[in-house]
Formats: structure tokens, sequence, C-alpha cells
């Protein structure tokens, strides 16, 4: 097929799906207020999305505030500015890092859980199986996963926000001996709540939304094979990673 | 046998998939209270009749009245209410993996009614117990063999006690004494509830013993009707070659294909 | 709904809430926004880089913030608004208002070099004194100007 035409058909199929997962989109959220009676089901989603996430999130963002808080001591005792490795660490982490490696890693874990889980129902006939006992599976299955994704990801977010400073106060004033006072003083003159914080919170309730979306839309358009809720569960991480970083930018430029 | 009243009216069914036409012009009429079987040749379309008739998918033409109501016309609300009357058996079962067998047939309770807890309990527990299964109600879908997990689901099917049953091809898969339980089961609920049972199936002695009426269908459309009896003893081709099961016959042998000269001698066409 | 997913459903929620709650807190400039404050204005002919929200600081302490900076369209100069927190009401009227830059590289912001007036400052007030953002280009030209008269002489 001659590159063209690759390109032709890549383009066709990305504005069908995109237009498909708009259209998803709206009838979710139109089903959402009945959805909502339901708080049961949707509080156990935030279970297994949000606290089965928990301790990645928490090791992942213990991990990456330390190796920040080491990269940047060392580069800015060169210079002789430590003092801002404080403010430099918490901006890093809170308008960037924490909403965008929070969504990668749910992506990844929580993500594909989502999809496999409703291409596998699909495949079992569970979905149809329910539209014959009249129970709308898109109200009792996907918005409940739905909103789950959506309520869990700000505040997973902001646990990874938190355990990684912790983490990157623990490199740069327990092993770099930078002192406590200097790492936490200078801080709230250089972060902002609303530019800097809420800021970072508005980019994870993004995330979150697009996040879930696309696992629950994957899911649910699966061809009902083992190969295609294979697929659904790959096209999860690689659509959501990609749609996080457009998103992330898009919203950058809007906060800025 | 007298058709006192008609549930089920199809007239003029037509349905593609893509370039394939599965129905062109079905007319079948389903009376109340008896076992209806529709059987044919695999790939004739069956399971997608079920699917047509309970509005899963929608006809390309023709009308699907139950009990007077078209359910081509009928909007998404109007046919959850319609369907709160049938049951369905689907092949597999379908029963929701992270439920038991008790909270699977409850499940239509659970969200249609507002029935206490305790008479919630009492009729699973009735219905496990006329499909044989009250003792594995905690046990969950993967826990069950395939056999009972259909018996489970057959008891979900009818938790609501609808007026009519589906079954998609209810004895695929299942070792005899399997077969001969949920045959027993068909044509009992079909007596003690009062349904009307409408079953996919190819298993001919199967069928023979619980249906009171067969279609059969082929090339999208009705080829022989009747009786089991009379459809044992009718003249023609298609109901021949399916219920003796004979190889070759107006359903072919060979998919169509090109000379085999042809394709031997790599396109070479004899002189 | 079962007990164990309840308690560890709450226990997410509640760890993401006071994880939110503590970045809110401990790391950012939240003191900023809460606490009563009185606005007063400042006239500026040249406010450099002076942004919204830059801290208006007394004795290199952060008393206040800038909340608007506009041009006015008769005088032609910058009009500074900023907010001072009520804590601080005994600041004299004739106190000056200078627009500093906070380390070698860093941003800009209002410093109150206070004088020696009975009356304060009180809401509405604008502070007559003020001393314009020092401009590079205006810099180096004093500076090539002093030098080549200097170097005449």
């Amino acid at each position: 097929m001659s590159l063209v035409r690759q390109f032709r058909e890549g383009a066709v199929d990305f504005f069908a799906s995109f237009g498909a997962a708009c259209l998803f989109m709206l009838r979710m959220l139109a089903d959402t207020p009945r959805a909502l009676l339901r708080p049961g089901l949707i509080f156990r989603q935030v279970h297994v999305v949000g606290a089965n996430s928990l301790v990645l999130i928490m090791m992942a963002g213990l991990f990456v505030g330390m190796v920040l808080s080491l990269q940047f001591y060392n580069t800015m005792a060169k210079f002789g500015a430590e003092q801002s490795l404080g403010p430099v660490v918490v901006l890093a982490l809170v308008r960037e890092l924490g909403p965008v490696v929070t969504a990668l890693l749910f992506a990844g874990r929580a993500g594909t859980a989502l999809a496999s889980e409703i291409g596998l129902m699909k495949a079992t006939e569970q979905l149809a199986g329910m539209e014959m006992m009249a129970v709308d599976p898109i109200r009792y299955v996907i918005v409940p996963r739905f909103l789950g994704a959506f309520i869990a990801m700000p505040l997973l977010t902001a646990i990874f926000n938190a355990i990684a400073i912790l983490g990157a106060w623990f490199v740069a004033v327990q092993m770099m001996g930078l002192d406590g006072g200097q790492f936490w003083a200078p801080m709230p003159d250089n972060v902002d709540v609303f530019d800097d914080v809420l800021g970072g919170v508005l980019k994870s309730v993004f995330f979150g939304a697009a996040a879930g979306l696309l696992a629950v839309f994957e899911g649910y358009r699966a061809h009902p094979t083992a190969e295609g809720v294979s697929r659904a569960t790959t096209r999860t991480v690689v659509i959501t990673a990609m749609t996080v970083l457009v998103l992330d930018y898009m919203l950058t430029a809007m906060l800025i | 046998m007298s058709n006192t009243d008609v549930l089920i009216e199809i007239r003029g069914l037509k349905y593609r998939r893509g370039d394939k036409i599965i129905f062109d012009g079905v007319d079948i009429d389903i009376p109340r209270g008896k076992v209806i079987a529709f059987m044919g040749p695999s790939g004739t379309g069956k399971t997608t009749l079920l699917r047509l008739v309970t509005g899963q998918l929608r006809p390309d033409a023709g009308t699907i009245r139950i009990g007077g109501e078209d359910v081509v016309a009928l909007d998404r609300d109007a046919l959850y209410a319609l369907r709160r009357n049938m049951g369905f058996l689907f092949q597999n079962g379908a029963l929701l993996t992270d439920l038991s067998a008790f909270e699977n047939v409850a499940f239509p309770l659970r969200e249609h009614t507002d029935l206490p807890d305790a008479l919630i309990r009492d009729l699973v527990l009735m219905k496990l117990q006329a499909v044989g299964l009250r003792g594995a109600a905690d046990m969950m879908p993967s826990e069950l063999s395939g056999g009972m997990a259909r018996r489970v689901a057959l008891a979900r099917a009818v938790i609501m006690d609808p007026e009519m049953i589906f079954y998609d091809e209810p004895f695929v898969g299942l070792d005899p004494i399997s077969m001969g339980q949920i045959v027993r089961l068909i044509k009992r609920l079909n007596e003690v509830l009062g349904l009307t049972s409408i079953v996919v199936s190819h298993d001919v002695p199967e069928i023979a013993s619980v249906a009171d009426r067969v279609y059969l269908i082929a090339d999208g459309k009705v080829v022989g009707e009747g009786s089991p009896r009379e459809l044992r003893d009718s003249d023609s081709p298609w109901v021949k070659q399916f219920v003796q099961g004979l190889a070759d016959g107006p359903v072919p042998f060979h998919y169509p294909a090109n000379d085999i000269r042809d394709d031997l001698l790599g396109g070479e066409k004899s002189p | 709904m079962n007990r164990s997913v309840e308690f560890a459903t709450g226990l997410f929620i509640f760890l993401g809430l006071l994880a939110l709650f503590f970045l809110i807190t401990q790391t950012t400039n939240i003191q900023a926004y809460g606490g009563d404050g009185y606005t007063v204005t400042a006239r500026f002919t040249n406010v450099g880089s002076l942004k919204a929200r830059a801290p208006v600081a007394l004795a290199g302490v952060t008393i206040g913030r800038v909340e608007n900076i506009a041009v006015d369209p008769q005088r032609l100069d910058a009009v500074v608004t900023m907010t001072i927190d009520s804590r601080y009401d005994r600041i004299p009227f004739d106190s000056s208002a200078a627009i500093l830059t906070s380390g070698l590289l860093g941003e800009k912001y209002i410093g109150i070099q206070p004088g020696a007036d009975t009356e304060s400052l009180k809401q509405g007030d604008e502070i007559l004194f003020t001393q314009s953002a020092v401009v590079l280009e205006n810099l180096i030209s004093k500076y090539l100007f002093d030098s080549a008269s200097g170097g005449e002489e």
C-alpha cells in the first residue's frame, strides 16, 4: 500500500475514532446523572482503580522525588543556588511531573485493567446479557468505571506529589546535608496556590477524564476475541499516553 | 395442535450483514405457551434471528410484533420494559463473573424491584432449586462447570417470571447427562411457568424430544416447518439432509470455488 | 458493599485529600490570600517587569501583594494597586514605594520605605513618593553619558 494511501487511511481512522470517542463520552455524560444514584458502584470502582494503584503511585512518587532532588542538588550546588532546591522541586512536581507521570502510570496499570475487563465482559457476552436483563451496561458498568478513574486521578496525583516532595526532602536534607529550613522556607514565596498547585490539580482532572474515557471506550469497542481484547489493552496505554502528553502541552500553554 | 394465540409474529424480515444477505423475507408465527425450535445449518443466522427478535439488532426491513407491539419501533426505554418480560439464555451462560451464582440470579430482582432481601433470598433459592443448584448458590461462575453455569443462567432468566424465554444453542458442548438435564428443564419450565419457549439449536434428537413446532431455516428463508414428526417424515431435500445429517445436498459439501484443475495447475486453463 | 472495600476506598480518598491539603498549606503562598487587607495605590513612570501578585515588602518582610497594574490614559503613567495586610495599619502617609529587584536575576517587587508622618496610610490612599524600576538600558546609557562627559574633562 502506498505511503500516501496508508497515511490517508490512518487519518480517516484517527478522525473516525476520535469522533466515536467523543460521541461515547456524550453518551456517558448523558447517563451519568442516573449512574450517580448508585454511589456504591462508583465507590467500588474508585477502590479498584485508585486504591489498587496506590502502592505503585507512592513508590513512583518517592523515587521521582528523590531523583529530582539528587539531580538538581548537584547541579545547583555548582552555582551556589541550592537554597532554591525546595521551590524548584515543588514547582517541577506540582506543575508537570506529578500530573503527567501519575497519568502515564495510571494508564499502564488501571487503564489496561479497565479496558481488558470491559473487553472480556463483551467477549463473554456479559454486556449483552445485561442488555437482555434490561440493565443498561453503559450505566451499570461503563459510567461507574469512568467516574472512578475521574475521581481517583487527582487524588493519586496529590499523593504522588506529596510523597515526592517528602522524598526530595529526605535526599536533600538527610543525605546531601542541605539545611531543613532552607529547603522548606523559600517555598511559599515561590509556589502559588492557584497558578501552580491548583493548575496541576486541574491538569490531573483533565488527565483523569481522558484516561478514564479512553480505557472504557477501547474496552467497549474491542473485538470480542482474545486478540481483540489484547489489542484494546495495548491501544489504551499508547493512546492515553499520547493524549495525556498533548493535553499537557495545551493545558500548560493555557495556564502559563 | 392449534395456534390459540400468536405471541410473536414476524413478517417480511430482511437483514444483511455487509454483502451477505442473512434473511430475505422471513415469516414466522410463534404461538403462546409452546416450545418452538429454530434449526438450521451453521451460519444461517439462527442466533441472529434471536437477536433481531429481542431487539439486540435492527432488521433492514420487516416487522416483529411481540404481543402486538412492533419491536423495531420501540425506543430504548420501551425496549427495556419489554425485555423485563423476556428471559434469554446465552450459549455460554453470560453470568457476571464477579458475582456468585446466588447474586447472579438475584441481579434482575435487585435492579428492577424494591423487594426486601429476605424475599429476594427466597425467590432466588426457589429458582435455583428448580434447576437443581440450590447447593451451589455461593459458588463463583469460575467454579461452575459448563452445564452448571448454564443452569444458573437459566434460573436467572426465569427469576422475573417472564412470559417468554429464548435459548441460544443450549445444548452445545454439554455431556449427555447435562444435556438431558437441560432438555428436561426446558420442557418442565415451559409447562410449569406457562412460558413460551424459543430454542435455537442444531441438535436434532434433543429438539425432537422437546419442541412442539420446528422451523428449519437455511439460505435466509424458512425451508421447512412443522412438528418434529412431520419434519422427520418430510420429503423436502433441505429437511431430509438436515434431519438425517447428510454430508451433501441442498447445503453443499464444497464451499464455492473455481475448478480444481485451475488451482492445481497454477492458473493454466486446460485447452 | 463489603466492609474492607469501603474501608480501603475511604482511606484512599482521605489520603488523597490529606496530600492535597499538605501541598496547599505547606508549600504555597496561601497565606497571601487569606486575611483582610486594605488597598492603596502608587504611580510610577516605569514599572519594569513588575507583575500582578508580586510581593509588597517593608523592611524586607512581605506585607502585601500587588493586585493590579494599569496605565492612566490621562497622565500616561502606571497606576499600581496593592493590598496591604490589615495588621500593618501604621505605615506613615509619607512613606515611599520603590520597585526593587529580588536577588540578582529575581522578580520585581515593591519595597516600602517608611516615612515620618504621624498619619497612616488607609484604604484608598495613594503613596505619593515613588521610585520607578531600574531599567537596564537607561542605566547603560546613563553610564555611557556620564563616562563620555566625564572623559572630556
